[in-house]
């Protein structure tokens, strides 16, 4: 979707926001070291209904277009724009500035625990890569039916949250263990073996909890709930977390 | 300035660049460029379904499916095309869930599938149960599934890389009828370094997705800019039907952001002020769940004539509000979550504000049912293809039906994996000439020379004027006044595209740059939109001429090639091809 400067729907009042962020650029500025990070503050005049991320492209658009970020759909389906969000990982996307106590500056930083690229643009090639390492991918064995695999609709319910995941990083990135240990895959890689270990035509759930039940694994989530509170799709990721360490002690499914 | 040789690259990793590459990595050395992360494309979306004549809970099959395609796209599809994609359908489907694509199921554990608009049982009969999804979020599962076959398949990509070229081995504006053009490759800019690559390739795929912000109002994200199209155009390649774009009915009213048509699938109904299913009028059969150029226009009319709901009366309410809550959970999760989030409106007791947004090209570059490139009426460019919506076949003609263009990208996706890594199995690649980054070399160098220069426009405000302008002038209803203003419009923002200064002068992550050069696509697309429009004297499909507002097959009936030249667009024209459907007054 996209933006429109107007007013949406009927009569919607303006708002003046603070909008304090978190910068750094790699190439330095005039002002500025390479690489060094500091914060920044910038005035905005906003709709009520306008999102962070209208925000920071008013301020791209209007001030300053150096001020980088990822985004693309604008409506909270790609995942690209997972940020700090007053202390809070959100989509810039999804989060409403009235819904931010508008009449303190709101602050942006990069997501924690991934090497800042510039500004608020951070390395996701890590977080791919736990992604990519616990078997992202229906396993099966023995020849494809012609028509398509039947599964029940409770079945099919079983592992409906983590099909929602966007990959945005939220999760892991809001995560005490994953910032401070850097061995640990983090909730969302355990989200995404969940998608397919409670698939019921999958046949590669005991190579995925072998994964995971490594030392980089599951037993290392001290549960902290961070990562269910940043969910921006609402999965219930401690219970997905929960239910793999469950498949794991009791063998069931 | 880095040079990489493959069989095959693919540019672009949404639903058809990767369809694409699942077919041609397995065959040959391929790699996809793309200038998002593969699971940030905007196939991820996508809503509503995807088509198949399955029959898993209604009689139907793939020759009514094709009929619907035809009627739908008002007669200018080619249909030699709809019969190939609605009869691949089915195994397009099945092949996607046996990939693990988490479909919703029947009571039995079959695929379930609803109703889309336009869809019919045995030609028009009553709507037909065709698409085939998962909630409301079918193209997010499509996409995720394809990236995960990617991922097993270990398939390479170069992630935020920005194609900004393509190389023939010569000149398509000069070269004869039935001489040879190959491609050579494309050459890329990285995002992350700001470096200049080349990639020679046997075969290149163009999957580069839409072009829905040339309008101000668009269900399309921020990245949807055209590229792949600009890019072929600037080549000297045609552009195929490009005046032909859809405006969906239900974007949530002033933001665009899309509410998929399988709410109306699932019983949702449109209302006007006085609280009329107003559908009832314009489309006696089968209402609401009429082709989306009939329900957009139906509902700009009803606003036209004052029966627009709100304190500007300028827009309609769809109406969910007779449905089970458990039911809206069950099946449009997303898409009432949208209605909360940005609205702050509850479908469950509230009608939802929505207004028609820009949100589909039917045209784009022209390709053979293999998708090979045409850079004229019968010539193909040897080794170069085009899938998915950057691509024109024609399956959708003046008006896509709803859940065909998720079954377009994987039907012709996979034709066109299959057909490059074919074609690069017997090719050999033309040399790289030495020079050949240096127009993209200059271009970048050019723009990052404008940062503190004398230049004072922004590309925001250029950008604005554009949508604004577009929305305005060649939108639902189009004249030969406000197609007139617009070209005269765009020319004067050319000029103003002449003196932009951007900000960001850095190598790494230069965002600000690539708006720029996004913008200058944009443009070019626009003309190029509005010079089909202006010379296409009918109204069909998408394309509704209030000063020629009834359709004309003796003159018409027919597909716009659009070339650019130094003094502007040229236009020709391409025969439909007709096999069995004669055309017939689409009434529903
Ligand atoms: C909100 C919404 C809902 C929809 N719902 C449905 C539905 O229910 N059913 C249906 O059938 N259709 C639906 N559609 C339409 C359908 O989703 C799209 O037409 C389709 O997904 C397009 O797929 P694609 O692979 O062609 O392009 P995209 O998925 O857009 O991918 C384009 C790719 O090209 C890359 N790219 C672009 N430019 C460059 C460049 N210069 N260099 C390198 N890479 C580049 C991008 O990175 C991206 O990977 C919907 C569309 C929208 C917007
Ligand atoms: S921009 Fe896509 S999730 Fe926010």
């Amino acid at each position: 979707m996209t933006v429109t400067e107007d007013a949406p729907v009927g009569e919607i009042a303006t708002l003046n926001v603070t909008i304090r962020i978190k910068r750094m650029n790699p190439e330095g500025t005039p002002a500025r070291a390479p690489g060094e990070s500091y914060w920044e503050e910038f005035h905005v005049e906003a709709h009520a209904t306008d999102r962070v991320l209208d925000a920071l492209h008013t301020i791209k658009w209007q001030e300053d277009g150096s001020l980088t970020f990822r985004r693309s759909c604008a409506h909270g389906v790609c995942g690209s724009d997972a940020m700090r969000i007053n202390a809070k990982n959100r989509l810039a996307c999804k989060a409403l500035l009235k819904d931010l106590n508008p009449s303190r500056p709101i602050t942006v930083e990069p997501i924690a625990g991934l090497p800042v690229v510039k500004d608020l643009v951070v390395d996701m090639e890590p977080f791919f890569a736990s992604y990519r390492e616990i078997m992202p991918f229906l396993v099966t064995t023995g020849h494809a039916p012609t028509r398509e695999r039947l599964q029940s609709p409770e079945d099919r319910a079983k592992f409906d949250d983590t099909t929602k995941c966007i990959l945005c990083a939220a999760c892991t990135t809001a995560c005490p263990v994953f910032w401070t240990d850097g061995q640990y895959f983090g909730p969302q890689a355990i989200v995404g073996a969940h998608r397919f270990i409670f698939d019921s035509r999958d046949e590669g759930q005991w190579d995925r909890l072998e994964i995971l039940n490594d030392k980089a694994g599951v037993w290392k989530c001290r549960t902290a709930f961070n990562c269910t509170e940043a969910c921006p799709r609402g999965i219930e990721v401690t219970k997905a977390i929960s239910e793999v360490k469950r498949a794991l002690t009791t063998g069931e499914f | 300035m880095t040079a990489h040789e493959y069989d095959v690259v693919i540019v672009g990793a949404g639903g058809a660049g990767m369809r694409a590459a699942l077919e041609s990595s397995q065959r040959a050395s391929t790699a996809v460029l793309t200038k998002l992360y593969p699971t940030r494309s905007h196939t991820g979306a996508a809503q509503g379904g995807m088509s198949a004549a399955l029959s898993n809970v209604e009689d139907d099959n793939a020759e009514w499916h094709t009929f619907d395609t035809i009627k739908g796209g008002d007669y200018l599809v080619d249909q030699d095309a709809a019969e190939i994609m609605c009869r691949e359908a089915i195994d397009a489907v099945l092949d996607l869930e046996k990939m693990g694509l988490p479909f919703n199921r029947t009571e039995d554990g079959h695929i379930d599938q609803r109703r889309f608009g336009g869809h019919t049982r045995n030609h028009g009969e009553a709507a037909v149960r065709r698409a085939c999804y998962a909630a409301d979020r079918t193209g997010h599962m499509i996409l995720q599934t394809l990236y995960q076959q990617c991922v097993k398949q270990e398939v390479e990509f170069f992630n935020e890389f920005y194609v900004l070229d393509l190389i023939l081995d010569a000149d398509a504006t000069k070269a004869r009828k039935g001489a040879d053009v190959s491609v050579v490759g494309v050459v890329a800019y990285e995002l992350s370094t700001g470096a200049i690559h080349t990639f020679r390739a046997k075969s290149v795929i163009f999957a580069t997705g839409g072009a829905g912000k040339v309008f101000k109002t668009t269900s399309n994200a921020h990245t949807l800019t055209g590229d792949g199209m600009a890019l072929a155009l600037r080549r000297g390649l045609p552009l195929e039907d490009m005046e032909f774009f859809q405006f969906h009915p239900t974007g949530l009213a002033g933001l665009g952001i899309l509410l998929s048509e399988a709410a109306r699938g699932e019983g949702a109904i449109l209302r006007n002020s006085t609280g009329e299913r107003f559908m009832e009028r314009y489309a006696p059969t089968i209402k609401d769940l009429a082709p989306r150029d009939m329900v957009a226009r139906a509902m700009a009319n009803e606003v036209r004539e004052g029966r627009g709901c709100g304190p500007h009366k300028d827009y309609v309410l769809l109406d969910l509000t007779h449905l089970e809550p458990a039911h809206i959970d069950a099946k449009l999760p997303d898409i009432t979550e949208f209605a909360r989030t940005y609205l702050g409106i509850e479908p469950y007791y509230e009608p939802v504000p929505v207004f028609p947004t820009a949100h589909y090209a039917m045209g784009g570059i022209p390709t053979t049912v293999r998708g090979e490139v045409l850079r004229n009426n019968t010539d193909v460019v040897k080794g170069l293809f085009a899938a998915g919506e950057c691509a024109c076949v024609s399956v959708h003609g003046a008006n896509r039906l709803g859940t065909n263009s998720l079954l377009d990208i994987n039907v012709f996706g996979r034709r066109a994996g299959i057909a490059a890594a074919e074609y690069a199995a017997t090719a050999e690649a033309p040399p790289m000439p030495a020079d050949a980054a240096d127009a993209v070399t200059t271009q970048v160098a050019t723009m990052r020379a404008t940062v503190g220069g004398a230049g004072t426009e922004r590309v925001a405000d250029i950008r604005k004027a554009l949508q604004e302008t577009m929305d305005r002038d060649v939108q639902v209803f189009r004249t030969n006044a406000s197609l007139t203003d617009a070209k005269k419009k765009i020319a004067a923002l050319r000029e103003r595209y002449a003196s932009i200064a951007i900000h960001d002068r850095g190598e790494r992550f230069n965002t600000d740059l690539l708006e720029a050069i996004e913008l200058g696509f944009l443009l070019d697309l626009s003309d190029v939109v509005v010079a089909g429009a202006l010379a296409r004297k009918e109204s069909r499909g998408g394309h509704y001429r209030e000063d020629f507002p009834t359709r004309d097959d003796e003159n018409f009936m027919r597909h716009t090639m659009a070339y650019a030249r130094p003094n502007g667009i040229k236009l020709d024209y391409k025969p439909v091809v007709v096999t069995r459907y004669q055309p017939m007054e689409r009434k529903y």
